[in-house]
């Protein structure tokens, strides 16, 4: 691994790490910043991919949909008080052309206000990311399980 | 005979036994899954290839559906003749015949038994009596129907025709959204913390709409003071309720100070796109959301459409397995449109995820009150069609239904 490979990996590891903070920290305004103005975000199930079925579980392109997700999770939505804990692993890193292709596997532990915590979900970031800009281009989270409970309000 | 009984109030009570009991579930079982009921087994889309089988639940039955190599639909029990294991556990396939894996006892695409592995033995030696009658054992063999694409179940012989099942108040609605060759375009599961009848309940109340879904009022996508109804079919087993795409410019919800209104905050969509509909079905409907008893749901959602199974999985835990799909000519720009609407819908919806949070609630808000019950006079105690959604109506008629199937 050349150094300039040593340094994009970082730069990714780092990208994802700040990503899933926000995330578990409850910055959810800070959620549209890590895509690209036309950035794409795609939650789906691993099922759903291996039959070539498109159906998104959530979806959005651009940051005017990424904002409209966290202003309904603010302002409209109803759902109990609940945290993530994202535990992101086994980064590939992948330099193409000018941008990057990442995948990483991730763990997702849901903990409600009464304290109960379970795992909610696990799978794969499959990322292309601006190496200008060290955002998401687009963000797959491929679940690999076609079951969800109660509901998926924070974005995974 | 179930020693339970009913509020002297009748239709405008639900007593919350009805969610907590273990024998009220086990007899539901009996009495309504496997009983003179037409239960949602999929799309006949799933199963377009001669040979392609799915398997699903019937109540807590496991059930594989096929399609024959002449093209003929079938259902029977998952559950092989020799020691009850599973005869398929693929979710989904094509098989020239089904092999039980555990002793290789083989079935056609009927259910029928055809092979016995070793049946006469070896060499002479072990295999069955020749009076041996495996085949008594036999997995259970549905009644199937499909109508407008969807293919539904039976265990009972006594259920009447599907069609006459549904009803004419309900059928002509179903029959409205199933216009042409359907394309799937895919499916997930949601897990619901409560009692399926929960669900069934949420799925039946239009009172909650537009209350509970703040996302609906905000953006005016359908309110109680739009244009809409509700239909419910003369058992009160199913309904069908429906918003005119109309724009409500009303002020009844800020006047009356809902939660839902959102008050001084203007809420607003900067990718209002999402939510742009063509009016496909050529009827200026935005809603329709209907329900077969015991567990099935048809929706469109502005251009969104799906069908919902309610799957029951113990008194306080419920499957709901969504097949969203579209239509086999869709162009680009309607396929699109179709999976930005995903939005709206399934376990992360802006209209659909509160739902299991406030079915839950009621399981557990309840849990130590089986004596006392719902109030559900909204609408008063009718039970039937109405241009109103301020009401409880389709509510009522689901009890009305189930105490009938449950002779309580």
């Amino acid at each position: 691994m050349s150094g300039t490979d040593f340094e994009l990996r970082l730069q990714v590891e780092e990208l994802h790490a700040r990503y899933a903070h926000a995330l578990d920290n409850d910055e959810l305004e800070r959620w549209p910043e890590f895509f690209t103005a036309n950035g794409r975000y795609r939650i789906t199930t691993a099922e759903n991919e291996a039959r070539g079925l498109p159906l998104p579980v959530l979806y959005a392109e651009g940051h005017g949909m990424l904002r409209d997700r966290v202003a309904s999770l603010r302002h409209a939505n109803i759902y109990e008080p609940q945290r993530y804990r994202h535990m992101v692993s086994n980064v590939l890193v992948e330099a193409d052309g000018a941008g990057v292709k990442s995948v990483a596997t991730f763990l997702v532990v849901r903990i409600m206000e009464n304290g109960e915590a379970m795992l909610f979900a696990s799978g794969r970031y499959v990322d292309r990311i601006s190496r200008g800009e060290m955002r998401y281009e687009e963000r797959v989270v491929i679940c690999d399980s076609r079951r969800f409970d109660t509901l998926l309000a924070i974005p995974l | 005979m179930l020693e339970r009984s009913w509020p002297a109030e009748g239709a405008t009570r639900v007593p919350y036994w009805v969610y907590q009991d273990e024998d009220i579930y086990r007899e539901e079982q009996r009495r309504i899954f496997l009983g003179p009921a037409w239960n949602y087994l999929g799309l006949e889309a799933e199963l377009a290839e001669p040979g392609s089988y799915i398997t699903t639940f019937v109540g807590e039955m496991p059930v594989v559906v096929t399609r024959d190599m002449q093209g003929e639909l079938h259902a029977f029990e998952n559950r092989c003749a020799h020691r009850g294991a599973l005869i398929a556990m693929h979710a989904r396939g094509r098989a020239e015949r089904f092999n039980c894996i555990y002793h290789n006892w083989t079935y056609d695409h009927a259910g029928n038994l055809t092979h016995v592995a070793f049946r006469k033995g070896i060499g002479g030696k072990g295999g069955m009596a020749s009076d041996a009658k495996p085949e008594s054992q036999a997995p259970k063999k549905l009644r199937v129907e499909a109508l407008h694409g969807i293919v539904f179940g039976t265990l009972s012989e006594s259920t009447p025709p599907l069609a006459q099942y549904i009803g004419p108040q309900i059928l002509p609605r179903l029959a409205r959204v199933m216009i042409k060759p359907v394309k799937l375009l895919g499916t997930y599961t949601q897990v619901l913390p409560n009692n399926w009848k929960l669900y069934m309940d949420n799925v039946k109340d239009t009172y909650h709409a537009s209350l509970l879904h703040v996302f609906f009022t905000r953006f005016r996508i359908n309110r109680l003071t739009q244009k809409g109804g509700v239909f419910v079919s003369a058992d009160g087993a199913h309904h069908c309720t429906y918003t005119e795409m109309v724009e409500d410019r009303g002020d009844a919800y800020e006047a009356g100070g809902m939660r839902s209104a959102g008050g001084a905050h203007d809420f607003r969509l900067e990718a209002p796109e999402l939510l742009e509909q063509v009016d496909e079905l050529g009827d200026n409907v935005a809603i329709q959301i209907l329900s077969l008893f015991p567990g099935f749901v048809l929706h469109q959602i502005r251009n969104s459409l799906a069908t919902r199974q309610v799957v029951p999985k113990g008194i306080d835990r419920t499957e709901l397995h969504w097949t969203l799909f579209g239509f086999a000519d869709d162009d680009e720009a309607m396929l699109r449109r179709r999976l930005l609407q995903a939005n709206l819908v399934g376990p992360a919806g802006y209209i659909s995820m509160e739902d299991g949070a406030a079915t839950g609630f009621v399981q557990r808000g309840v849990a130590a009150s089986p004596d006392r019950a719902s109030v559900i006079e909204m609408g008063g105690a009718a039970i039937g069609s109405g241009d109103s959604r301020v009401t409880e109506t389709a509510v009522r008629g689901l009890w009305k239904a189930w105490r009938s199937y449950m002779q309580v």
